[in-house]
């Protein structure tokens, strides 16, 4: 047993790489979730985002260009769920399991001849001056610049629905549907919006992994981290701070459990491997313990006619 | 009822004239643990089929399935291929031992050959390479070329297979430097790149400047080169696309003339169940290139290591060895049987840390 060999620095640092997808994917959920709408296909999202960057990362060469059109690869696809349930009223849970299975079948497909490929090589910004701080540079100030956008996604989402009128429009709705269509809000336009920004932000995630954590494109490579998004939106109490602290946690842990095992800690293999979830759920639950609740129309369809 | 009776006569009769129809070719069927792209494990099996495909061209139509997970799964897959007339089934991946001997049961006509496993049947081989043979080779420039003294080594499950390749590297990393040390994670997993990546980081950052995957992905070997001084070796297959830096050499799996092989006997009527366990020597283990990354002296001791052991004059375990408890396990110049070495369920000495059980 040998914890002095696990660096902390740069094991603080490996956590916010290994927190991005989870934090990209679960603050849009979040959004979603806060306007009503239960979108239980994250996890299909994420996979198309991921091969949907990928493809275009190698065909232009543009890691960038990549990324954003992952982003509209999981807003594409999102948008089939919106169709589904906001004008055909199809049933919400349902619809977004279908929508999970049909993008990572359509993922796979997506993918064929892109598999053993390398893509460009994403850009690492080292902000200069901040970077060379001993501790905190190595940490904070060495990133790629979505680690950067996560954060500021998170800051972004708790402003605009604390503060702003958007984001007080966004949680009527999603609170009460038949008051906010009395008061004249549309309640079908503001829920299929929120529903692309969020297949936008899994779309993101599934790139990050597939275009700058592996780099690689593998069927099913997002391995379920949107399955774990959509529990930590739940257990984050539909907070987004707590979203960004349960996202860290799980990544923490996560790179934490592989490196106590390089150290040769005696704590069997499986225990360590399934540490992530339990800790991470028991975490949220215990800070769940206060008053706050689900939106109050979370997963039940509107229509202007009842 | 009696029309479902009649669906199911309708379907045997189907079937039995599906299977009659296929003996004109034989048809050869393959069961894949990885996508064919994974560059590693099964691209190296897929290979191995497009020979016997170009060998007997028309006389023969192989099958394969990709992905498929260890397990019931698999049973169904090959209990598929089966009844659509394969009469060779290659089924490669340790996991597929029991499903294999479950299939073969129910099908004595169609034989069956599963790789790496120790469970034979009538209709049943089995067929493996000496990897060992190569990670002997690995061993000997990880511990010439490392200079933090900490090699990484990512291990899959914990079966005698990665054990066996774990010991022999480690035993010829000693010999070339006494102070080396290994650093094992398991991923539980023969193919996840991004645990995989993961994983190879993190013993990147906690020193190793020599990585050995014993995962199929090329994932490690990605994570090596943005890390920039670290240097790994391909697994299963040459992953030349990293070359020659971080990759500085292979184990190759060369299967394809033991399927060509196999599927004449098939074809001639001659084909019996047997055990295969071949190495360097015959040619079913292959040493990729040994990049100019690597000392011109440290490369030719590396390749006089490989003709010692291609040629019998060598063998990897080979005493006095003891095992991690520091009991005796070989007396000077005695080798390893192949029994041992099948079941290999221990360390030798100087590894730190537990297999998992």
């Amino acid at each position: 047993m040998d914890f002095g060999s696990i660096n902390p620095i740069l094991l603080l640092a490996s956590l916010m790489v290994a927190a991005t997808p989870l934090l990209l994917a679960a603050i849009g959920e979040l959004v979603v979730e806060r306007a009503g709408v239960l979108n239980l296909g994250v996890e299909g999202m994420m996979i198309t985002g991921a091969i949907c960057g990928f493809a275009i990362a190698v065909n232009t060469g543009s890691p960038i260009v990549g990324l954003v059109a992952a982003a509209a690869g999981g807003a594409a696809l999102s948008l089939l769920f919106a169709v589904l349930t906001q004008f055909a009223l199809a049933n919400q849970v349902a619809s977004g399991l279908s929508l999970t299975l049909f993008g990572l079948g359509l993922s796979a497909l997506l993918g064929q001849g892109y598999q053993g490929i390398k893509p460009p090589p994403f850009p690492r910004v080292d902000i200069p001056l901040l970077s060379d701080i001993p501790v905190l540079g190595p940490i904070l100030f060495r990133h790629d610049i979505v680690v950067y956008f996560g954060l500021a996604l998170v800051a972004a989402v708790w402003w605009v629905l604390k503060n702003t009128r958007a984001g007080l429009i966004l949680r009527a709705v999603g609170e009460n549907h038949d008051a906010a269509h009395a008061l004249g809000y549309k309640v079908v336009r503001i829920r299929i919006l929120a529903i692309m920004f969020g297949g936008a932000c899994a779309g993101l995630g599934g790139a990050y992994i597939s275009l700058i954590r592996v780099p690689q494109w593998t069927e099913g490579m997002t391995a379920g981290i949107g399955w774990i998004a959509l529990a930590l939106v739940v257990f984050a109490s539909w907070k987004p701070w707590r979203v960004m602290l349960g996202a860290y946690l799980f990544g923490g842990i996560t790179v934490l459990q592989l490196n106590l095992q390089a150290a040769g800690v005696a704590i069997p293999v499986e225990y360590l491997a399934m540490s992530p979830y339990l800790i991470t759920i028991l975490v949220l639950v215990i800070m769940s313990a206060d008053k706050s609740r689900a939106p109050a129309a979370l997963g039940r369809s509107f229509h202007a006619s009842q | 009822m009696k029309f479902t009776k009649l669906l199911a006569t309708a379907a045997i009769a189907l079937g039995l004239a599906g299977t009659a129809m296929a003996q004109d070719k034989t048809k050869v069927g393959f069961v894949y643990v990885g996508p064919v792209g994974d560059g590693g494990w099964t691209y190296e099996h897929n290979q191995g089929r497009l020979a016997v495909e170009e060998h007997f061209g028309d006389a023969v139509e192989t099958v394969f399935v990709e992905s498929v997970p260890e397990g019931p799964d698999a049973e169904r897959v090959m209990t598929q291929m089966a009844l659509d007339g394969a009469s060779l089934i290659f089924t490669t991946s340790f996991g597929y031992m029991d499903p294999t001997i479950n299939v073969a049961k129910k099908f004595p006509d169609v034989k069956f050959e599963h790789a790496t496993g120790y469970k034979r049947a009538d209709n049943v081989s089995t067929y493996s390479a000496r990897f060992y043979e190569g990670r002997a080779i690995q061993g000997h420039i990880a511990g010439k070329m490392t200079e933090s003294n900490i090699v990484g080594y990512i291990g899959s499950y914990p079966i005698p297979e990665v054990i066996r390749g774990i010991n022999s590297a480690f035993i010829h990393a000693r010999k070339a430097n006494p102070d080396v040390q290994f650093k094992i994670v398991w991923a539980y997993t023969w193919f996840d790149p991004a645990k995989e990546a993961d994983a190879a980081k993190v013993l990147i950052e906690q020193g190793a400047d020599v990585i050995l995957q014993h995962t199929d992905s090329t994932a490690p070997q990605a994570a090596a080169q943005s890390a920039g001084n670290v240097i790994t070796f391909g697994q299963a297959s040459d992953m030349s696309e990293y070359a020659p830096r971080p990759r500085v050499s292979s184990i190759i799996d060369n299967w394809a003339p033991y399927y060509i092989a196999r599927t004449q006997a098939v074809i001639d009527g001659t084909w019996e169940s047997t055990d295969t366990w071949d190495g360097i020597g015959p040619g079913m283990v292959g040493i990729g290139e040994i990049t100019d990354a690597v000392p011109e002296d440290v490369k030719a001791e590396a390749l006089a290591l490989k003709d010692a052991i291609a040629n019998g004059e060598y063998h990897p375990f080979t005493g006095p060895l003891n095992k991690q408890d520091g009991s005796a396990w070989l007396a000077d110049g005695e080798t390893a049987d192949d029994g041992t070495l099948l079941g290999m369920n221990f360390y030798v000495e100087g590894i730190e840390g537990d297999i998992p059980q």
